[in-house]
Order: C-alpha cells, then sequence, then structure tokens
C-alpha cells in the first residue's frame, strides 16, 4: 500500500514569489526572513521523498463559476496547465503545467464516493494559485504528479466545517489504502483570519490576532476538538470576511490525525495576514527526527 | 436584487484584459454593453442557449456605471470578485504599494461585522 510520507498544511500567500525575486528597493524588507522560513520549510517536504502530491486548494473563482459550483472537486487528468491572467496582472504568477497523477486520482474519487461525499470531478482543470504557491514554496522544480482536490470556501452555502474535517480523514485513509508502493503528500493550504474586499483589509497584521493565535495552537496539536467547538459557518465572518479558508486547514488536520501533533511548525506575522506552516510525519522515525 | 449578476458581471470583466480597459475608461457604456449582450450568456454554452431573464436593478446599475465599490459591496457583491477587479482598475494610479488597497478599506470604515450578506 502507499505511504503517507508528510501531511503538510500551510497557509498560501500569491505574493511570496514576487517579494522572494525583488531585488534592490523593490525588495521588501521582510523578504529575507520570508525567504529563509519557506526555504526550511520546503526542506520538510524534501526529507520527506515523496513520489506524488495530493494537493488541496480553492479555485478563486477561475473556471468553478456560480452557475455550476462544486462544494467538493477532484481532479483527474494527465495534466493541470495553472495560474490565470488576472494572477500575472496582480501577482506575477507565472504560467505553469503540472503533470497529473489519474491513477491516485481515480481511487481518490471512487473511495470517496463509496464512502459517502458526492464529489464531482473534473477532467480538464486549470488550477489556480491555491495549488501553484505551495508548488513554489515546497517543490519549485514542479517535478512530480499531482492530484488537485478542490473546497469552496468562498461561495456561500458552503459546506460544515465538520464536513472538511471528515473529507481530509478520508483522503488520509484512502492514501493509506491505495494499492501502489508510491510515497505520497498530502499537502493543503488555506488561510488564518484574513479580510479581502472589506474594511480590515491590508493592515499592519492580520485582523484578528488572537484567532490567529487560537488557531495556529489548534492546527499544530490538530486539536479537532477545539476548533469544532468553536468555528462554525457563521463565526468564521468575525475574524475576517475570508477566513472560511481556515476550513482547509481544518480538512488538513483530519488529514493529520485528531491530537497528532505537528513534527514542525513555523509562522511568520507579515502585513495583512499571519503565514503559519505546518508538517507532519506519519511514519515517525527519522525522517520526523524522532 | 440580481447580485449573481452583479458578481458576473465583475467576474467575466476581470478576467479579459481588453474589458479591464474597457470598463476602467467608459464605465457607464461597458455596463450598459454587457447588460445587453452579455448578462444573459451562460458561461459554457452557445449563445443560442441564453437565459432570458437576467438584469441588473437600477441601483445595481448605477453603483457599477459610476465605479461605487462601496456601493457595490453594501449590494452583496463578492468582496473577492470586487477587490481583485478594482486592484486592476485603480491601483495603478497610486504611487505607493497597497495605497489604492488601503483607501478600499478606509471607504468601507463605517462596516463593522455582520457585513452585507454575499450570498447569491
Amino acid at each position: 500500500m502507499a505511504t503517507v510520507a508528510a501531511v503538510i498544511a500551510s497557509t498560501h500567500h500569491p505574493f511570496y514569489l514576487r517579494a522572494s525575486t525583488a531585488t534592490g528597493d523593490d525588495r521588501p524588507p521582510f523578504a529575507d526572513e520570508w525567504v529563509a522560513k519557506i526555504e526550511a520549510f520546503r526542506e520538510t517536504l524534501t526529507r520527506a521523498r515523496p513520489d506524488v502530491l495530493v494537493m488541496v486548494g480553492s479555485d478563486h473563482f477561475h473556471q468553478l463559476w456560480l452557475d455550476n459550483m462544486p462544494q467538493f472537486l477532484i481532479g483527474k487528468a494527465p495534466f493541470y496547465d495553472a495560474n490565470y491572467y488576472n494572477e500575472e496582472r496582480e501577482f506575477g504568477l507565472p504560467r505553469m503545467s503540472l503533470r497529473g497523477d489519474e491513477e491516485l486520482s481515480a481511487h481518490l474519487l471512487r473511495g470517496g464516493i463509496d464512502e459517502g461525499f458526492d464529489l464531482a470531478f473534473s477532467n480538464e482543470l486549470r488550477v489556480d494559485h491555491s495549488i501553484t504557491c505551495p508548488i513554489i514554496t515546497l517543490r519549485p522544480q514542479a517535478d512530480l504528479p499531482i492530484v488537485p482536490v478542490y473546497t469552496n470556501i468562498f461561495a456561500p452555502p458552503m459546506p460544515q466545517p465538520k464536513r472538511f474535517v471528515e473529507l481530509g480523514q478520508a483522503l488520509r485513509r484512502l492514501v493509506e489504502a491505495w494499492p501502489s508502493d508510491q510515497r505520497v503528500a498530502i499537502i493543503g493550504t488555506g488561510h488564518l483570519s484574513l479580510e479581502l474586499g472589506g474594511p480590515r483589509q491590508f493592515g499592519p497584521h492580520g485582523p484578528d490576532p488572537e484567532f490567529d493565535r487560537k488557531a495556529v495552537e489548534w492546527i499544530a496539536t490538530a486539536d479537532l476538538k477545539s476548533s469544532l467547538a468553536e468555528v462554525s459557518l457563521d463565526s468564521l465572518w468575525q475574524p475576517g470576511n475570508a477566513t472560511h479558508g481556515f476550513m482547509d486547514f481544518m480538512l488538513m488536520m483530519g488529514a493529520a490525525g485528531e491530537n497528532v501533533r505537528a513534527d514542525y511548525v513555523d509562522s511568520l506575522d507579515l502585513f495583512h495576514t499571519m503565514e503559519a506552516y505546518f508538517t507532519w510525519y506519519p511514519e515517525g522515525g527519522e525522517v520526523a527526527g524522532r | 436584487m440580481s447580485k449573481y449578476l452583479v458578481d458576473k458581471f465583475l467576474y467575466t470583466i476581470d478576467r479579459d484584459p481588453d474589458l479591464v480597459e474597457r470598463y476602467r475608461e467608459d464605465p457607464r457604456g461597458t455596463v450598459d454593453w454587457w447588460e445587453a449582450e452579455r448578462a444573459n450568456l451562460i458561461l459554457n454554452l452557445p449563445a443560442a442557449e441564453r437565459s432570458s431573464w437576467l438584469e441588473f436593478t437600477d441601483p445595481e446599475r448605477d453603483a457599477l456605471g459610476t465605479h461605487d465599490y462601496v456601493a457595490l459591496f453594501e449590494l452583496g457583491a463578492h468582496n473577492f470578485l470586487l477587490l481583485t477587479l478594482f486592484i486592476a482598475l485603480f491601483e495603478r494610479d497610486y504611487e505607493e504599494p497597497l495605497a489604492f488597497q488601503r483607501e478600499f478599506a478606509a471607504r468601507l470604515s463605517h462596516w463593522s461585522v455582520p457585513y452585507p450578506d454575499i450570498a447569491t
């Protein structure tokens, strides 16, 4: 059976590429520290020696639109072209192309549907920065096949937080049951408190540092009980109007396993949002440094 | 209220570089043209299989036709679509990085949670 080589959860920040490559007067003062943190985080994936990446993210109104909006969708295609004109325009993200792993896609779709998730699928999916940001930070050579998993954290009505957790748990079980000798990393990105298109956007730090502090602790300890008790679809509007992206972190907590402490935790207080980075090594042992 | 159609306008303008420029230069004319020609197109269907019923309300048409993002926020336009398109329209007019985004926030500072409902 396949091995879950790593479970990795992080924020995705579309400005990382531009900040990290800027020089001279254009280089922001926080760029060097950010790059150092990202390179250390990247090493946590490299050490896991993955063969294939399950990538959990969310389409930002690119290919998926309100006339036909899936709640959870898995891509099944041999290739995924990536990034869009408006991401090139706003963030300077390059056009990319990623290979797909159709066999793992088919396994996750069949198994997920049989476990009670009526998953949508796509045979021609252009992925966006929710998938390419973690490729750029964690695997910039973009050499591994992926399976994209999209969640709706954007367009109400959304699934309940509990459902994200359950999908994460199912993905973990299904990867472990995949008849293959591949090493699979499950990588998902979301947000801590975040405001976009509202009065609290682009402040000196995230809109709700208290939420961020609690959220980092929940994630680092995969504390499903506390996070599920405090987080609801209604409550997530309070820390910031784009904070429903935290549900992708909840999915990853489900994939990591309840109350399993992350082997690697780091964060960075940036302008307008807190960045946070987590890695679990389900195999333990040497790769985890324990 | 036709929040869905306002979002559809923001979405379809935002992903087309020519339409972004057209809307920047001639907001009222672009909104009128779009409502007449594009509002009822279903995005993955041939033009003949169009819808028959979509139109803006007067306040929506006015808000779009005057680039009034405060009014659009208050009408329940999706915050992400609104921000992304308006950055494309106006960020270039500001010298400091993020200056437009901060002005956008300041002009909404009379709002606190709960914000207008964005559900469509």
